[in-house]
């Protein structure tokens, strides 16, 4: 049985075909809105102009968590329904992922910087999110240990769900540490009370991203449909001349014997 | 080998019980006999404790200090990392199979191994810890909290290391990859078992309040860990 | 168009450059990847390895 007759992967990449151009559409008019907005919105009063690292940092912290609820939702397509589309789906998501958490931290420590006064402050928002990239990075590693794809599925899509219900355990245990350690002179990030000259720009540049999300994504798991069509058909061209040669022990055919040859 | 205790339960008693107490009866034996690799995580606490003095000096005063975060990690490398071949021994010699295939629920036999396991391998940890806290400069108190905190907490990290355990048995990799997967998901654990230990120390917070977190942890890892380890055997053996 | 960023210019943009760094590097994964795949397709298919459908693997149908 091979992945490529599956009806649903082919259907998906006429959608996808179609679908993109828009998509990428929309985000660079989203994207374009939002760093326009960004820089007209003022200063902070007590932060001065570093608050404009906000309106990159925050859409990036909050990816970094939507991309495992994405992944998880597609570990239960792959665990639960047995979606062909779903193993796909977390997979392609794993590193983008990965990135938009990298760059989480990487803006947070910029962010930090001035605030603080150090690049690395072991804020609980900060850390959590460092756990989280380090769980992307071994969701990751686990993706490439493993050769075949559908059990590196299953095993990524039980690691997934564990680790979407252990965040929520890690992100309390790591405020109530923080907390302990760091008693009330913590410098809150952002902030509940938003100003709307701030709130605006936040809430299109985090749309922008995930539309930005859903883009790569979908280009992401294009490829990987790709990807494994390549595979089947290299397996395919694989048992086709190990048949072939078989067959030409005896009749010497010129092909079949270049082709193993080549092989 | 596993049918040991069957005659003393009259017939209509669960017979998955009884397959229960045979399998962690069956665990237990073969850890602790010579090659069994439970003891050998004693000697590793002891060595990783025993190294410390030398990464930060032999300050008597620092030690106590770090003592609870010492003796904590210790114990958290050392169970996590027997951990490595809970089930692959069983998937060499076949056995492992035999247990999918019963008519014993997956979930409890797994839960079954993990009890086994800490039986043999945890437990060993705690009754350890007060000589090691010994040379960690520890008090009585502080070693009896580092202990009851071990106690309370090892499950945790045996079942949640249980997870990656049956990974690495259906992707036939283990070793380092594993404890790359479940450290992250053990830094809960890690912070409560410090935590309780340290506020009876040193710390201005009470003991109640990270210490029953600590037991929250450990029952919600006692229903996690199996349910995950089972779906991971199940969907990754066939 | 002058902004005036304050005194630490230096982190807004080095945080604005390295998020359009690694979007950028994002993009051009997938469009390389995209096209080694397609790529392998095409000479797969050039040496008459076809989809059982009978397809071209590399239409989007």
């Amino acid at each position: 049985m091979t992945l490529i007759d599956l009806a649903n992967p082919t259907r998906f990449l006429a959608l996808t075909a179609r679908v993109l151009p828009w998509l990428a559409a929309a985000t660079i008019i989203l994207l374009t809105i939002g760093l326009y907005q960004a820089a007209l919105a003022p200063d902070d009063y007590q932060q001065g102009a570093t608050v404009k690292i906000m309106f990159i940092h925050v859409p990036n912290a909050w990816l970094s968590m939507f991309v495992w609820g994405v992944m998880s939702i597609a570990s239960l397509g792959t665990l639960v329904w047995r979606h062909p589309l779903a193993d796909v789906a977390a997979k392609a998501a794993a590193p983008i992922g990965a990135a938009f958490t990298f760059l989480a931290l990487l803006t947070g420590s910029l962010w930090g910087r001035p605030m603080w006064g150090t690049y690395w402050e072991w804020d609980a928002r900060l850390t959590s999110v460092l756990i989280l990239f380090l769980m992307y990075l071994g969701l990751m590693a686990l993706w490439r240990a493993v050769d075949d794809p559908s059990r590196a599925a299953r095993a990524a899509a039980v690691l997934t769900l564990v680790g979407a219900i252990n965040l929520p355990i890690i992100k309390f245990s790591v405020d109530w540490w923080n907390t302990l350690h760091q008693p009330a002179s913590v410098m809150r990030m952002g902030g509940s009370a938003l100003d709307k000259s701030f709130l605006i720009p936040l809430l299109v540049m985090a749309v922008a991203f995930t539309l930005l999300f859903v883009t790569l994504h979908l280009a992401a798991m294009r490829n990987e449909i790709l990807r494994r069509r390549v595979r089947s058909l290299q397996m395919m061209q694989a048992s086709r001349i190990a048949f072939s040669s078989e067959v030409a022990v005896g009749s010497r055919e010129d092909n079949a014997s270049k082709e193993a040859g080549a092989a | 080998m596993a049918v040991a205790g069957g005659d003393c339960f009259p017939n209509r008693w669960k017979p998955s019980m009884t397959a229960l107490a045979a399998l962690i009866r069956r665990d237990i034996r073969i850890a602790l006999r010579v090659g069994g690799g439970a003891l050998i995580g004693v000697l590793f606490f002891l060595t990783v404790v025993v190294l410390m003095p030398f990464a930060v000096g032999p300050d008597l005063a620092l030690l106590s200090r770090l003592g609870p975060a010492i003796l904590w990690l210790g114990a958290l490398l050392a169970s996590l990392l027997t951990l490595d071949r809970l089930f692959m021994a069983d998937h060499e010699d076949g056995s492992l199979d035999l247990i999918t295939m019963s008519r014993t629920p997956l979930e409890l036999a797994c839960a079954a191994k993990a009890l086994a396991h800490w039986l043999a391998a945890g437990l060993p940890l705690i009754v350890a810890t007060p000589v090691l806290g010994l040379l960690l400069n520890l008090d009585m108190v502080a070693t009896a909290a580092v202990a009851l905190t071990l106690l309370a907490g090892t499950p945790a990290l045996t079942f949640t290391g249980m997870i990656g355990a049956a990974l690495a048995v259906t992707l036939h990799r283990g070793g380092l990859l594993m404890a790359v997967l479940v450290l992250p998901l053990s830094i809960p654990v890690l912070i409560f078992g410090v935590a309780a230990s340290q506020a009876v120390i040193v710390g201005p917070m009470t003991f109640g309040a990270p210490f029953s977190i600590l037991c929250a942890l450990s029952l919600v890892s006692l229903v996690i860990g199996p349910f995950a380890a089972a779906a991971s055997l199940r969907h990754g053996l066939d | 168009m002058t902004m005036s960023l304050g005194p630490y210019a230096s982190f807004i943009v080095t945080s604005y450059a390295a998020a359009a760094l690694v979007v950028a590097i994002l993009i051009g994964w997938v469009m390389l990847d995209h096209r080694s795949q397609t790529q392998r397709l095409r000479e797969l298919e050039q040496r008459g390895i076809t989809r059982r459908s009978g397809r071209s693997a590399t239409d989007p149908r």
